[in-house]
């Protein structure tokens, strides 16, 4: 037998059995070495992190790396999903082809976001199965903003402007994290993302500085409900979180959440001020000596709150998931019953009449 | 719970000239949805010209943990390499 060749596997464990079984294995030395030979796989592990290498899923990885990163890239796809649900409240409303349109193709992109971060977390051993029934059973978390409601069209301006652009900062330096297949989501995710920034950005400039006065007034009351909301995006504060440390010693996270956020206010503050309207922060000002914005306290209480299920539209966006997921069942049903006719093509010697074989 | 579809691979043209490239995964319940998806999720601004799927569980893969042994007999054939060779300076076109 050549060497290196003795156990070749598929690319996909595609399964927590089968990763239990890589685990089951180490468990198979004697149980005198094996708390030490994993010390020392932990210590080796820690040392490619340091050198940046990049992790990939079939690598060995300590079990609680693993896990934490199952846990992040589920609730951030979640979000992606759930994220659909409040613009998608608007685009049979938007005030024109154009805004439609666009509107159409950004909820679109959160889809997709959405899929390719479930085939990520796919790549770590768990099933989409298994994820998509711990979203409906509301067993899952996903980012505390979409549980608020959008009133007006001032809303998906704002949302654009300031949700996905506090997504872009959280998002910009995961494409560095150092989990391969995350990273590399993330990388084609925040290439989609700054049109939506953009395009939120653009509906404010037209609202705040070439609308009348009662869009104007919509306009403020949108950033007045968004900003604070936005802002709890970046998660507690770093006194407070306790996930942080453990994520940066293995490169998931390279900013702290309180950094991340500042960033994010010293960057938007100036936009803000581009379009005449002001912040809801009365403690809001420049930091000469810092260099940065301060800005004052946020109420975490109301994060917690949301967070527990407890915002105003938690209940409607886990209904009117769940609905989809129904009502889309004679679909998957349907498909599945089709590929089963047709199974006897793709089991013979060619492709499925009709396709091109790979060359 | 647990009813996914197949789990497929997919890799994408960028444009003509260039290989296809592995750029992630999705499921379907057969090799023509598959095809559709990824044109949906992977290329929804013009990312390639031509799309394979291929089912996750028929692509074998080798074990990174017995990277060192399948690799490492290349290692040492360093004059499988140009710069193994000492030529006079003299010497051209070489
Ligand atoms: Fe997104
Ligand atoms: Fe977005």
């Amino acid at each position: 037998m050549r060497p290196g060749l003795k156990f070749l596997y598929h690319i996909r464990l595609g399964s927590v059995h089968m990763y239990t079984q890589a685990l089951d294995s180490c468990g198979t030395e004697p149980p005198s070495v094996a708390p030490a030979g994993e010390a020392e796989r932990e210590r080796q592990f820690q040392e490619r992190i340091d050198r940046d290498e990049k992790i990939e899923p079939k690598d060995w990885m300590p079990d609680a790396y693993r896990q934490t990163l199952i846990r992040q890239i589920a609730q951030h796809a979640h979000s992606e999903i759930i994220g659909m649900l409040p613009e998608g409240n608007w685009i049979t409303r938007a005030p024109s082809l154009r805004r439609k349109a666009v509107l159409i193709a950004k909820v679109q992109d959160e889809g997709g976001h959405g899929m390719y971060l479930y085939s990520a977390a796919e790549t770590l051993g768990v099933s989409r199965g298994e994820l998509m029934a711990q979203l409906l059973a509301g067993r899952a978390k996903y980012s505390s903003i979409f549980n608020y409601p959008t009133l007006t069209w001032a809303d998906i301006g704002a949302i654009g402007w300031l949700v996905d652009g506090a997504a872009i900062m959280n998002q910009i330096p995961l494409c560095r994290c150092s989990y391969g297949p995350y990273a590399r989501a993330m990388v084609r995710i925040c290439k989609e993302e700054s049109f939506h920034q953009r395009q939120g950005y653009e509906i404010m400039l037209t609202l705040a500085r070439s609308g009348t006065r009662a869009q104007r007034e919509m306009a403020q009351d949108a950033l007045d409900r968004w900003w604070w909301p936005s802002l709890m995006m970046f998660g507690p504060s770093d006194v407070e979180s306790g996930h942080t440390a453990q994520s940066m010693r293995w490169r998931i996270k390279r900013f702290t959440n309180d950094e991340l956020r500042q960033k994010f206010i010293d960057a938007t503050v100036p936009q803000a001020r581009f379009l005449g309207l002001s912040i809801p922060d009365p403690d809001l000002r420049w930091d000469e000596a810092s260099q940065h914005y301060a800005s004052g306290p946020i109420d975490w209480g109301e994060f917690q709150a949301v967070l527990k299920g407890e915002g105003p539209c938690n209940r409607e966006r886990l209904a009117a998931r769940r609905a989809a997921h129904e009502s889309g069942r004679w679909v998957r049903e349907a498909a599945a019953a089709y590929a089963d006719k047709h199974s006897d093509h793709r089991t013979g010697t060619g492709p499925a009449p009709g396709y091109a074989q790979a060359s | 719970m647990n009813e996914d579809w197949a789990l497929y691979e997919v890799f994408i043209r960028a444009r003509s000239g260039l290989e296809h490239k592995h750029v992630g995964s999705l499921h379907a319940a057969d090799a023509r949805m598959a095809l559709e998806h990824a044109r949906d999720t992977y290329t929804r601004r013009q990312e390639g010209v031509s799309i394979w799927v291929v089912r996750s569980i028929d692509i074998l893969a080798s074990d990174p943990e017995e990277a060192g042994e399948l690799f490492e007999p290349a290692r040492d054939k360093v004059y499988r390499h140009p710069t193994f060779y000492s030529i006079p300076e003299e010497v051209k076109n070489i």
